[in-house]
């Protein structure tokens, strides 16, 4: 789950990281009075939105009134920001952040991650803050400094000074550098962070160490023991329709293709997709029903399948282990019953009771095609959905 | 003998009582398996559809002498799960369970570095089957056919997918192997691989991937050097999107790595045989066969 760089911060500070001043606003006039009781002389005002690449797409706009940080806002509110991480289709500001402006000596990366192959939690950071960082992993990989966290142990203070002084820090800003990075290590474990960004992480020039931008994404798998976090999400960012499969536990993403597909496991949800596009096709979505499906949830998916208006035709791949095939041959006799499904659907069924499944379809009087291979099945699809 | 079971596995399930621990526990009992009880903390000393449960897996494993273990129970309590049979000392874990936090698999799979002599497949797998030996997980025995052909997959319904391409083929298989679609598994391509190259009534292997992670190349770099049977690869994913978990918690291609290109490019470099259709899994198996 990702959350906004305004909440991102509040979480952080409670943990003792160190935020700049700033509150958010929906409107501009809240800008105009938050602006005002900030009272320095530079006030920032920030989009938010969840995706990074905001100040090249101009969604962070410098301000040295009130007045000006509320024209700013009224030009920022509704605006559809297109950056480098939300496609093209951008995506539309409606909450802004409100800050102080700093006076910025240096500006520096650091990031949290949970690194795969050594099965660690690893404490990044770079001199080469305020830029992509892809970037500069893929160019001067060299100029990234890494420490590997033992689960047992945590982050140990010496870990934490090594990477301070590869980041040029000394004296009394050595010491705050090494109080934040073990801060946000704390906080990325107290809320099963899964990724945890600063990006810049500013020296300002008094000295002081300060995350500038925040970016946090958090273990879907652990939600359920942080209500709290949870709370913090905004559907807004997201697709309507996934949100609204992720109610019926269902594992949807919408793509561009005109195939639907409904499938059951993640990986045979991508090897349809991959077979579509093979075939000559281009999936719709990915949607993985799950092991455990019943009649319930394929009436649900159909739903969700039938809302995509770019959806010109249906793949159905079903190999059943647990989730037999007769039970998914009512369930879509049902939903194409009630639902009314005016698209060709094709339905490749293998595994446990498939011949009951089979008979069902043919003697339901509803017109399905039936694929007895994952290539026949594409191959048919393809067809139905070009022949419209 | 297979892979990883045989006659002398004595399968103990850690969540027998549930609804998904039972169905699964009769499945393999069913299945030349021998399961000889369950564990659910405060129901030790009940019995199950005729088996004991006890509260422990170390109490399960003394009163039964159970030397394997498959985990069912909810992802709030697997990762506890898994430290607690290996602290036991089962010596094959086989852990079901989708959706443990990663945090909580971080702390198992460090706990685990303490006891060499267990073995854990997943989380988030459907487990293990030799086909006429036995099974520890959900994969359908109905599907297979007793043979000489290993598989191995990070993905559940995928796996089930070349077992019947190659059933269709007439070809068997030895042990099929899922070790699960989740950022921290137990055991990777590279074991299931060493411990196919080293099983003599395996003579050639399918080997499954998907997107996110360098699972698959790391892989490739291993079998280049030592692994001598011949072998088809299969990446799911080629056309996920950038930055979109799909489905598996692992499942992600990031600041563009991760890639199934990538993956599939690695593979080919290392003499695999790659196919980019999933429904060309078993006729390319068999044409490797051949050569």
């Amino acid at each position: 789950m990702k959350i906004h760089e305004y909440q991102a911060k509040a979480v952080l500070s409670k943990y003792g990281v160190p935020v700049p001043r700033g509150e958010v606003a929906f409107t501009p006039e809240e800008v105009h009075d938050i602006a005002k009781r900030l009272g320095g002389p530079v006030s920032v005002v920030k989009a938010q939105i969840h995706a990074g690449g905001r100040g090249k797409a101009g969604g962070v706009k410098l301000t040295k009134s009130a007045e000006e940080a509320e024209t700013a806002a009224r030009e920022l509110l509704g605006k559809v920001l297109v950056t480098y991480q939300t496609g093209p289709d951008g995506q539309k500001v409606s909450r802004l952040l409100v800050e102080e402006g700093l006076a910025i000596d240096r500006e520096l990366y650091l990031g949290l991650v949970v690194d795969r192959s050594s099965q660690r939690i690893v404490l990044m950071v770079s001199k080469e803050g305020g830029v992509e960082i892809e970037k500069v992993a893929a160019e001067t990989p060299e100029k990234i400094h890494k420490v590997f966290i033992h689960p047992g142990v945590g982050l140990l203070p010496f870990q934490a000074q090594q990477l301070g002084f590869a980041l040029g820090l000394a004296g009394d800003s050595l010491k705050k550098g090494v109080k934040m990075m073990m801060a946000l290590y704390t906080a990325f474990l107290a809320t099963d962070a899964s990724i945890l960004e600063i990006n810049p992480l500013i020296v300002t020039k008094s000295g002081d160490l300060l995350a500038l931008d925040a970016k946090m994404n958090f273990d879907d798998n652990a939600l359920y023991r942080h209500p709290d976090i949870r709370e913090l999400r905004d559907v807004s960012e997201e697709d309507p329709l996934e949100v609204e499969a992720s109610k019926f536990s269902l594992n949807y993403i919408r793509l561009d293709g005109t195939i639907g597909c409904m499938v059951n496991g993640a990986g045979l949800a991508m090897a349809t997709m991959d077979i579509i596009k093979l075939a000559g096709g281009a999936p719709a979505n990915f949607l993985d029903v799950g092991g455990g499906a019943n009649a319930e949830q394929i009436r649900n998916a159909f739903k969700i399948l039938m809302s995509d208006k770019n959806v010109k035709a249906v793949l159905i791949n079903i190999f059943g282990g647990i989730l037999r095939c007769d039970v998914l041959a009512a369930g879509v006799i049902a939903a194409v019953k009630e639902l009314g499904v005016p698209v060709p659907i094709v339905i490749r069924m293998k595994g446990t009771n498939v011949e009951e499944g089979k008979k069902m379809l043919a003697e339901s009087g509803l017109n399905f095609a039936t694929a007895d291979t994952m290539g026949e099945a594409a191959d048919k699809v393809v067809a139905l959905a070009g022949g419209r | 003998m297979a892979v990883l079971l045989d006659k002398n596995t004595r399968l103990v399930v850690q969540g027998l009582t549930g609804r998904e621990g039972t169905f699964h526990a009769k499945a393999a009992a069913a299945y030349y398996t021998k399961v000889v009880g369950g564990v659910t903390p405060g129901k030790g000393g009940t019995t199950h559809e005729g088996w004991p449960v006890f509260n422990t897996v170390a109490d399960a494993a003394r009163e039964t002498g159970a030397n394997a273990s498959v985990i069912f129970v909810p992802p709030p309590f697997a990762a506890d799960a898994i430290m607690e049979a290996a602290e036991a000392g089962i010596g094959l874990v086989v852990c079901i369970t989708e959706g443990i936090p990663v945090v909580d698999m971080l702390k198992a799979m460090t706990f685990l570095k303490d006891y060499p002599s267990t073995r854990l497949i997943g989380p988030n797998c459907p487990g293990i089957i030799s086909p006429g030996k036995g099974k520890a997980g959900i994969i359908p025995a109905n599907i297979c056919k007793e043979g000489r052909i290993g598989i191995v997959s990070k993905s559940g319904t995928l796996t089930y997918e070349a077992i019947d391409q190659l059933t269709r083929q007439g070809l068997g298989q030895s042990t099929c192997i899922g070790i699960g679609g989740d950022p921290m598994i137990g055991t990777t391509h590279i074991d299931a691989l060493g411990l196919f190259q080293n099983d003599p009534e395996t003579d050639a292997v399918i080997m499954i991937g998907e997107i996110g992670g360098s699972a698959e190349e790391e892989a490739a770099a291993w079998i280049k050097v030592n692994f001598k049977k011949p072998i088809v690869a299969f990446i799911a994913g080629q056309t996920a999107p950038e930055g979109r978990r799909m489905g598996h918690a692992g499942a992600i291609i990031a600041g563009g790595k991760g890639t199934a290109a990538e993956k599939m490019a690695a593979l080919t470099a290392a003499g695999v045989r790659v196919v980019k259709s999933p429904a060309d899994m078993g006729q390319a198996l068999v044409d490797v066969m051949k050569k």
